[in-house]
């Protein structure tokens, strides 16, 4: 398939209109309201080019709820442009977005390459590892900021950790971690383990074993739930599943929580009420652990949901926000640096003294020994935030956030 | 002063039977339960609680005493309350989810943020008018007008700056940049310097009014607090310059800032989740709106001693002293 590319644009209308025509999604609303007049109109415009590289297709989910929108991610650096473009009037800045999509597990690096010749400096990425990894070293030689928005495996903070590839997606064992503080403090420390048969639920599974040992819970049995290659829910799969997730799950043994790991949307949503003994269920159904919630207000969340909605005809989710904060963090560091120089800009993103307000209670920061970003994690069920962890009185010596993921004196990374 | 029994207990039968007050009345917008509750400054106890539109936020009085303004955010108005009577005899067209507003020295302007429309709406209360809408940053907040009327600021939280602007013209004429998310700006009595609170950020910038520039940036340090549950909100400086109150969020303590030297010289112990701040007219006593706790506290401004906490509704936000007894 061959990459489909929207172009720089000239004006935010323009821009909105040819980007919601790339990426086919439903027509954004263009934010029909006066241009902010800068105190000093006749500063030179200092233009910044973010990139958006995303391997993309279709995807099903058991409910239709939960099929992700096509501008998932792209939607939320939308509005981050917005934001940054709002305050670029009064800096003399102007950001634009190119969005290139690629199918999952498509080679990379010619759509790398193309990106690279109009000169992005900063590229939001939404891919594979392989895929990121493939372009990492590449962009890091040619000065090339990456932003990873959408992956949330370990290895790319850990043992292939990047110096240029800083995260604003989670973690599994940060999302892991979240969840398990939360079962500990409510004094359910006693977990029974479904795991898909997929590398990614497997991946998420050993998230939930290492925070068990790392917070006291206890994972009293463990299940693998096959993937057989059956169809999404049918007409009458509903009479089937009702009867056989409780036998699937007859045989656990004891537990407080059952837990789910299927990121491949094979079984997860089916546990939930249905099994062998009435038990709340927690992972990636039931109450599921996100940086993000669409129904969050905290933290001033109200505002940016509102815009958002307004901008995107939707809710947010924990992509858009990964990648919103993303395209703020590029924001921050222009508006920070008067004649945005890259250089300059980079410095100041490593530096201790960078932070970004993102709606997350406090400045999010990145950590120095591997480029992942500081994030309290959401935990909600489909109507709303049950609880935001890290929870109460799991303390850490530098930042209670810490006490999320892999924290430093045990990473792998060693950032090249 | 305080009063005695006999004339506190004749005052609150006289507010009940619909005249006004003997004793200066707080009014404190509760966000959550979309009240407004009354509390007589001298007995501290509620005399009323009056229902509003929904998440009531930002809250002043014309400066007769006669009318309480308030926010109500998610109803996109700002609803006129009668002071003598308790009853919302109007409301003003606000724009979009007005959150904080302003009311000029001269009384007639009210100068209100709109979050989510970038917006600072400037409203002529006597014919309840928009005279004019002005483009800011994203999410603007915090609003000051300096004592002269001239000059009007407007914090903007995502884009993180103070923007000056010129109330004759109605157009932005200097544009400061502080630290993250600010949230309200304050006027030193003699206009000399502008103080804005960053609620991320976890400073306060004293910005100075003739230049323009940030002349220097009051930081906190709490022992036995992390810097980042250190959030300032909520600014008061006294009529004679000499004392500024910082509310300090999460921290649930607010600063007494000496406004001369930019030291800070105390930190009273409040309740929890501190927003927003109000003097009595005559400054002896400062109140604090405590979000989480439900509740507001007087600290007594000659020892800087939190006196007495009163239970509101719930969520209280906002605060303000009617001008008169």
């Amino acid at each position: 398939m061959r990459p489909i590319k929207s172009t720089v644009p000239i004006t935010l209308a323009v821009f909105m209109g040819l980007f919601a025509a790339c990426v086919n999604v439903e027509l954004a609303v263009a934010q029909d309201q006066p241009k902010p007049q800068a105190a000093k109109p006749e500063k030179k415009i200092t233009e910044i080019n973010v990139g958006y590289l995303r391997a993309y297709a279709p995807q099903l989910a058991l409910s239709v709820l939960d099929v992700p929108p096509r501008d998932e991610g792209v939607a939320g650096a939308k509005v981050a442009i917005t934001d940054n473009n709002t305050t670029g009037a009064f800096t003399g800045q102007k950001f634009n977005l190119e969005v290139v999509q690629v199918k999952p597990d498509e080679d990379v690096t010619a759509a790398f390459d193309a990106m690279m010749e109009k000169s992005d400096r900063y590229i939001l990425t939404d891919l594979s590892a392989k895929q990121l990894l493939s372009i990492a070293d590449k962009a890091r030689d040619k000065g090339v900021l990456l932003f990873n928005v959408g992956n949330t495996d370990d290895s790319l903070r850990e043992e292939d950790c990047r110096i240029n590839v800083f995260h604003t997606a989670p973690t599994r064992s940060m999302l892991a971690d979240g969840l398990a503080q939360y079962l500990i403090w409510k004094q359910w420390p006693k977990w029974v383990l479904i795991y898909g048969s997929h590398e990614r639920d497997k991946l998420f599974a050993d998230a939930l074993r290492r925070a068990a040992e790392r917070f006291g819970g206890q994972i009293v049995g463990e299940k693998e739930f096959k993937d057989t290659g059956t169809a999404k829910q049918t007409d009458s799969g509903v009479v089937q599943i009702q009867k056989q997730m409780p036998v699937f799950t007859q045989d656990l043994p004891d537990h407080d929580v059952v837990l789910v790991a299927d990121e491949s949307e094979v079984f997860g949503s089916y546990v939930p009420f249905r099994t062998w003994i009435p038990r709340p269920v927690a992972g990636t159904a039931g109450m599921i652990p996100s940086i993000w919630h669409p129904a969050s207000e905290q933290w001033g969340g109200a505002q940016i949901q509102n815009r958002f909605e307004k901008a995107s005809g939707r809710r947010m989710l924990s992509k858009d926000m990964a990648a919103w904060t993303a395209v703020r963090v590029v924001g921050e560091a222009a508006t920070r640096t008067p004649d945005a120089d890259p250089a300059k800009m980079e410095e100041f993103i490593r530096s201790d003294k960078f932070s970004v307000a993102a709606f997350r209670g406090q400045k999010a920061t990145f950590r120095s020994w591997n480029l992942q970003m500081r994030e309290p994690i959401f935990l909600g069920d489909g109507r709303g935030v049950i609880t935001t962890s890290p929870q109460e009185g799991f303390l850490h010596q530098v930042s209670e956030l810490d006490t999320l993921g892999v924290d430093k004196p045990e990473t792998k990374c060693v950032l090249k | 002063m305080k009063a005695g029994p006999l004339v506190a207990g004749t005052a609150f039968a006289v507010l009940m039977s619909g005249s006004p007050a003997f004793a200066y009345m707080a009014y404190v917008s509760n966000e959550k339960d979309n009240t407004v509750t009354v509390v007589d400054t001298d007995t501290k106890e509620v005399v009323k609680t009056i229902k509003v539109g929904q998440r009531p936020r930002g809250i002043t009085i014309s400066h007769d005493g006669k009318f309480v303004y308030v926010c109500a955010s998610d109803d996109d108005n700002i609803e006129i309350i009668d002071t003598v009577t308790s009853e919302i005899v109007g409301s003003l067209p606000s724009g979009p989810d007005p959150e904080l507003f302003v009311l000029s020295p001269d009384g007639k302007t009210l100068y209100v943020a709109n979050e989510d429309d970038n917006l600072v709406t400037v409203i002529d209360i006597e014919s309840k008018k928009v005279l004019a809408e002005v483009p800011v940053g994203v999410e603007p907040e915090g609003m000051g007008v300096s004592h002269d009327g001239k000059t009007m600021v407007n914090t903007s939280e995502t884009t993180n700056m103070a923007h000056f602007i010129d109330t004759g013209t109605n157009e932005i004429t200097d544009n400061v940049l502080v630290d993250s998310r600010p949230r309200f700006a304050e006027f030193k009595p003699d206009d000399s310097e502008v103080w804005v609170s960053a609620e991320i950020g976890g400073t306060v910038s004293v910005i100075d009014n003739a230049t323009r520039q940030v002349k220097h940036k009051i930081t906190f340090e709490i022992p036995g607090l992390r810097a980042e549950s250190i959030q300032p909100v909520g600014i008061r400086i006294t009529d004679d310059g000499k004392k500024a109150y910082v509310a300090l969020g999460p921290a649930n303590r607010v600063a007494v800032v000496n406004a001369e030297t930019y030291e800070v010289e105390k930190y009273v112990l409040v309740g929890q989740r501190v927003w927003q701040l109000a003097f009595t007219p005559d400054q002896k006593t400062i109140i604090s709106t405590n979000g989480i706790s439900n509740d507001i506290t007087f600290i007594d401004v000659a020892t800087d001693e939190p006196v007495q906490s009163v239970t509101v509704g719930a969520l209280p936000w906002g605060v303000v002293v009617s001008p008169t007894k």
